[in-house]
């Protein structure tokens, strides 16, 4: 759970920074602003407000599983395509036939500006092994338990895709407004470890 | 060449000394194309700093559980550039 913040691999990382720095491949002040650009306003809650709002307007839901980074500009968010230092977004939906699960099992990829910086356990060898071995296994001991009548469909982001999961708007919210549905998705439930 | 959503393909069982992005679990298994993604540089060369690296079309493709691991109802579904794959 920790090979990605331990000390030796923040160590690793800073040699690997002063190397590529010395090659003139890079600067700090360039990783610097890449890292600011990437984190300023990278939130679940991004995230969040698209689903609520594909919950609540078909056409948006139309165009958010058609062409995400579209979708994603609809909201003003920042996500440009692969040749721009950016990616594809791909948004998968949850119904009463399929669950997604979003994984990268070569290293921890995922859309960071809509989904905010990933998990600890999502970086992890057990997350990132067992989920396309074992996904109804992990799913329980994130407390999800598909019925057998619905397939689990896992996305492994090997790609300039990044995926995202619309989750199923649950039963009973009919009333609630756009402010009061967001709040009900989580990053979890936008990964697929998490029911909304 | 483009293949359509629906084509049965099989990733190479290839096992190169470079960086791939092929996860070594989906190689030399069948599996069917759900969506072309995009026309993006192939890692392969740009890791290796090749230039002008191979730009070709990637693909989402879908591959049971049954098959990658014998068991599980599950499907995993993985990008993989047009030189990994091959018409099953």
């Amino acid at each position: 759970m920790t090979e990605h913040d331990d000390l030796p691999a923040a160590a690793r990382a800073r040699r690997l920074e002063e190397r590529v720095i010395a090659a003139g491949l890079t600067s700090d002040d360039e990783i610097d602003e890449f890292l600011t650009r990437l984190y300023a306003n990278a939130s679940p809650v991004n995230g969040a407000r698209m689903a609520a709002r594909a919950w609540t307007d078909p056409a948006f839901r139309e165009l958010l599983l058609a062409d995400g980074n579209a979708a994603a500009a609809d909201f003003g968010f920042s996500v440009p395509p692969p040749d721009q230092h950016g990616y594809q977004l791909r948004v998968v939906a949850n119904t009463d036939q399929v669950h997604n699960v979003i994984v990268c099992t070569l290293c921890s990829c995922y859309p960071v500006s809509l989904l905010g910086p990933s998990p600890g356990w999502y970086k992890s060898f057990a997350y990132r092994s067992r989920t396309v071995r074992e996904p109804r296994a992990v799913l329980a001991e994130f407390g999800v338990a598909p019925p057998e009548t619905v397939r689990v469909s896992v996305w492994d982001s090997t790609s300039e895709a990044r995926y995202m999961v619309l989750p199923a708007r649950p039963a009973g919210t009919g009333a609630l407004g756009a402010d009061q549905l967001a709040a009900l998705v989580t990053r979890n439930g936008l990964i697929g470890t998490a029911l909304v | 060449m483009t293949y359509p959503a629906s084509t049965r393909v099989r990733v190479r069982a290839f096992d190169p000394d470079h960086h791939t992005r092929v996860p070594r679990y989906v190689r030399g298994q069948a599996g069917e194309i759900v969506a072309a993604l995009g026309r993006w540089p192939l890692p392969d060369d740009s890791a290796r700093g090749i230039t002008p690296p191979r730009v070709q079309t990637c693909y989402a493709v879908r591959f049971s559980a049954a098959d990658l691991w014998g068991s599980g109802d599950h499907t995993v579904t993985v990008d993989l550039w047009e030189s990994y794959l091959d018409r099953a």
